[in-house]
């Protein structure tokens, strides 16, 4: 079966008075109908613009969109305007990270809520509220006849995500992109709501991208996993293979920096130096190598690709060094050795051999 | 057993809301509602919950830049509350805070120089410019900033660096008490723990007490001696983090636990993950007796709604581990929602 | 939110008596002509400006005749008689009011329409030409004074002196109740004059108001969810864009009823701000303080409506 999503070869940037900034540079990856792709990464690695792009969110006279992106056979990226917008809320929907602020201020929620069927569908006022109803219930909210008529800043946070997520399913999505959905919530919040979301990937088999920044929320939920970095996915692989056996350098990172509640006790977290680069003057050769522990001379550079691990089709990896090697380096990691000491045992005991 | 320097009893902050014809109060925001607890001397103690809970205007209240309704918060046997403000502005040195957003807690106005030497001049130490100078460049080396940048802007710095900045700041005087309120939670993953490990090996060097406020479970976990876990306005249970994060006493410590998202696709599904239901309630109007009660599995009507469970003891093998509850998980239940050790 | 009302309106009469304590003191520290020779014409005789002193009460001390005229003015709704004009300067009020309040409102329906396509247009099409030329010619309209481009109309325009003869003058005001057609015809020029600057203002205000909206979150949730673009200018910037607009307004409102004394005077129209000027130049207190407690009246029950009016527009800011 075709993917209802295939994007090849995206890449986004944006002409700014400094310059002109890489947001997204060769971003590829597919999605299945009912499945759920989990994009991480942090401020600046271009998974908020990616997936903005898709919808068109992102045209304007000083952006530029190059590659190609299909949604159920057809072309978004070429799609005139008005066809987008008709697959917006319809086909394809989104929410937003901080519901406070993704929710008009001054109208009823109600209204919000029924201004989603209105725009696509010919029905009345009151058949539009009668699904908003049914929405609400949906998500799991109480008494839902009397939120219609809240304000946004009436609700509480976990309810106010619950009502964008309504509002999103209101024409019944294929695909459902959550951009960072539970960052601005608390943690028992947090929970209700990715098991709403589950529930409804259950429920609904509607296709979901989630992107967000938590590892831990990639984890309970997603099926695969794109990691980006300056604008690149890095690594793509299951769920299951990016917590198990990661073979970029950045992702063994991200897994170091966090804190985790089954950790063992006192050990030092182990951060990435450095910070994140600039998208307007990027590292030549690989976008990583400033900030990597394991560097070797061509990697600043070669730039490498994305290339799929050989015994496993559906991991991508793209670093210069072999997969041989960076699966050992990871054996060291994961038994708690310093990045430092894993390159000396490793790496460079791999060059003294030559 | 370590001797407390800060010792925190029956405090409570209450925010009037004002209203009626003439203004006058009607209600008031119950933030902190009579909350008790000790910190020791050397230790990294976390304040954790969720929003509305009172976590922020505690941090506020121990180093009084707020003013108690009532209750005492007593540093080194003095109670910081009742002083004047010239018997208070030398107790300031050895306390000190760290805000949590880098962007509007730096002065964009001042250089990076002169907002690190503000503590030497404000009480009047290293009155020698050059002299200062050099202290402050000291300190900018120790948090991993580079000293040429004395003259550099906030502007200019990312998220991080200006971190550094609150952290040096917070140092300069060599305080015995710092508290951090959410220092690393406007910051990305990577840097988040850069920071972290800068304060655990400052707070090693300096020999420093640490009071960490945060809403992540992980990085108090990370970070922290003990733990006291905050509830609207009331601490529901304290004590050592590891004992604690093992073994929940509080229903809501179990919620929280088990709803932080685990980085272990495994675990994140086999996981028998308790769910709350509801939402907090407002801290205008708090419920009676238990104030978690709304929201609680482990509800027994005509006691958890009348009568307020204070902080008790429950295992004599783990002193010091409280818990307010009439019905406190039992051993097993705690462990189901805590996670296995690696 | 009742109580709120009423709270404010209790505010508005001390403010009141606030402000006419203020204009009785200020009068009488600025020097001007006795008002008892002023009433008494031509070469009184002492006798008679005596009489004429005790009649209107001047021979009491200050703080006795504020008494007085608090008492008047509190029971009876009298504000006292005019030296000037010869009738009660509640009487004055009443004839000269309603040719400030049709300056009034026409200048603002022509500011509004003007400033609120501009000011949209200018926005959606940023740095375009459109959008230059229209902030240059609003910065033009702003610094102009009223009463020079008045002038400068006049010299243009008017039918009797002007080089383009087209409007009617100045001095050409009826109601509209005599003579709608000349009514209309003579207030063309003033609505205009006096809407300039304040079109032009609008004009930028709304331009960067929407601008701001325009990268809210909210809106960006909007066109995610499929809502066609003029919807979406409509329904959501324009409701987030114009409301701080209609707080300016309601207080430009009250501020011009109170007398727009440029545009009235150059124009000669019987309004309130001519009333004043008038009452000014002739040490005339009784009108003085009508006047003054008229515009401090405007001003600040206006306040009040913008106040009430924005609590309705924005659900975050209710008093419960």
């Amino acid at each position: 079966m075709a993917p209802l999503l295939s994007v090849e070869n995206l890449s986004v940037s944006f002409d700014t008075d400094d310059g002109v900034v890489h947001a997204v540079d060769g971003v590829s990856f597919q999605l299945e109908a009912g499945a759920v792709l989990g994009v991480v990464g942090e401020s600046g690695s271009g998974k908020s613009v990616s997936s903005l792009t898709l919808l068109g969110l992102t045209r304007s006279a000083r952006t530029t969109v190059t590659g190609r992106a299909s949604f159920d056979g057809e072309d978004l990226l070429a799609a005139p305007e008005e066809r987008l917008r008709r697959l917006r809320g319809n086909d394809v929907a989104m929410i937003f990270q901080d519901p406070l602020s993704a929710l008009h201020p001054f109208y009823r929620v109600g209204a919000q809520l029924s201004e989603a069927v209105l725009a696509h569908r010919d029905v009345s006022k009151q058949e539009a509220r009668d699904r908003a109803v049914e929405m609400l219930g949906l998500v799991g909210i109480a008494d839902a006849k009397r939120r219609l008529d809240s304000y946004p800043h009436e609700l509480s946070g976990g309810t106010r995500q619950r009502v964008m997520i309504a509002m999103a399913l209101m024409n019944d999505p294929k695909l459902l992109i959550a951009d960072e959905p539970t960052t601005a919530l608390d943690v028992t919040v947090q929970a209700q709501i990715l098991e709403l979301l589950a529930r409804l990937r259950d429920e609904l088999g509607m296709a979901m991208v989630i992107v967000t920044h938590d590892l831990g929320v990639v984890a309970s939920i997603a099926d695969e996993v794109a990691v980006m970095y300056a604008g690149r996915i890095v690594e793509r692989a299951s769920t299951e293979t990016i917590f198990d056996a990661p073979e970029h350098p950045y992702t063994w990172g991200l897994l170091g920096s966090m804190p985790r509640l089954d950790a063992l006790d006192g050990a030092d977290l182990v951060p990435i130096p450095g910070r994140p680069p600039s998208l307007i003057a990027r590292p030549g050769g690989c976008h990583f190598h400033p900030r990597c522990p394991y560097v070797r001379e061509a990697h600043k550079v070669v730039d490498p690709e994305l290339v799929a691990v050989e015994d496993d089709p559906a991991h991508a990896v793209r670093c210069l060094l072999p997969s041989a090697t960076r699966r050992r380096v990871w054996q060291e990691l994961r038994a708690g050795v310093a990045p430092e000491r894993a390159r000396t045992d490793v790496i460079e005991a791999e060059e003294g051999e030559r | 057993m370590a001797e407390a320097l800060m010792e925190v009893r029956d405090l409570v902050k209450e925010f009037p809301i004002h209203g009626g014809v003439l203004g006058r109060p009607v209600g008031a925001v119950h933030a902190v509602d009579g909350v008790s607890f000790d910190v020791l001397r050397g230790e990294t103690l976390g304040i954790v919950g969720e929003s509305g809970c009172g976590k922020t205007t505690t941090a506020r209240l121990l180093l009084r830049l707020l003013e108690p309704t009532s209750g005492s918060v007593a540093f080194e046997g003095r109670d910081i509350a009742t002083l004047s403000r010239r018997e208070l502005k030398p107790l300031r040195r050895e306390m000190q805070m760290i805000f949590q957003d880098p962007y509007s807690s730096l002065n964009p106005h001042k250089t990076i120089g002169s907002i690190i030497a503000e503590p030497f001049v404000v009480h009047g130490v290293e009155r020698d410019a050059s002299a200062r100078k050099r202290h402050v460049q000291e300190l900018m080396d120790l948090v991993g900033l580079n000293p040429e940048h004395y003259n550099r802007y906030p502007h200019e710095f990312s998220g991080g660096q200006r971190q550094r900045v609150g952290v040096a700041r917070a140092i300069a005087l060599k305080p015995k008490l710092i508290v951090a309120d959410e220092p690393v939670s406007a910051l990305d993953v990577s840097i988040q723990a850069q920071i972290l490990n800068l304060l655990r090996s400052l707070q090693r060097d300096l020999d420093l007490t640490l009071v960490l406020i945060a809403h992540d479970l992980s990085v108090v976990r990370h970070m922290c001696d003990r733990v006291a876990v905050m509830y609207l306005g009331k601490v529901v249970e304290v004590g050592d983090a590891a004992e604690l994060y093992a073994r929940p006493r509080h229903p809501y410590t179990g919620a929280l636990l088990s709803a932080v998202p685990v980085a272990d696709p495994r675990l994140a599904r086999a996981a028998r993950r308790q769910i709350l239901t509801g939402e907090v309630p407002s801290p205008s109007s708090p419920p009676p007796g238990c104030r978690f009660h709304t929201r609680c599995p482990k509800f027994v009507a005509g006691h958890c709604d009348v009568d307020e469970p204070l902080l008790t003891d429950g295992d004599p093998a783990h002193p010091g581990h409280l818990a307010a509850c009439h019905y406190p998980l039992g051993d097993d239940e705690g462990a189901a929602t805590a996670r296995p050790a690696a | 939110m009742t109580a709120y009302i009423v709270r404010r309106l209790a505010w508005i009469v001390v403010l009141l008596a606030l402000v006419s304590a203020l204009t009785f003191v200020v009068f009488y520290v600025v020097p001007s002509t006795d008002p008892a020779q002023l009433r008494a014409g031509r070469n009184p005789s002492p006798d008679l400006v005596e009489s004429i002193r005790h009649t209107y009460g001047l021979d009491k001390s200050k703080p006795a005749q504020y008494a007085d005229f608090l008492e008047r003015a509190v029971l009876h709704g009298d504000l006292g008689y005019s030296y000037g004009h010869d009738e009660p300067v509640r009487q004055l009020i009443f004839d000269r009011l309603p040719a400030t309040i049709y300056l009034t409102l026409g200048a603002v329906i022509v500011w509004l329409a003007v400033a609120i396509p501009v000011g949209l247009i200018s926005a959606i099409r940023r740095h375009s030409i459109f959008d230059r030329l229209a902030m240059g010619i609003a910065l033009l309209a702003i610094s102009a004074p009223v009463y020079w481009l008045g002038l400068v109309c006049l010299y243009l325009f008017s039918k009797d002196i002007g080089q383009f003869p087209i409007f009617l003058g100045s001095g050409t005001y009826v109601p509209p109740t005599t003579d709608f057609g000349t009514f209309f015809g003579s207030m063309i020029m003033p609505w205009f004059v006096l809407a300039a600057s304040f079109a032009a203002f609008y004009a930028r205000l709304l331009r960067s108001n929407v601008l701001e909206v325009m990268s809210e979150d909210y809106i960006r949730t909007a066109r995610a969810k499929g809502v066609r673009e003029r919807i979406v200018i409509r329904r959501h910037v324009m409701r987030s864009a114009m409301t701080p607009l209609v707080t300016v307004l309601g207080l430009d409102i009250g501020v011009l009823l109170g007398g727009a004394i440029l545009a009235e005077t150059v124009f000669n129209i019987p309004g309130i701000g001519r009333l004043s000027y008038e009452a000014i130049q002739n040490g005339d207190l009784p009108v003085i303080q009508g006047t003054v407690l008229l515009g401090a009246f405007f001003i600040v029950f206006l306040n009040l409506v913008v106040d009430i009016v924005y609590a309705y527009l924005d659900p975050r800011i209710r008093y419960s």
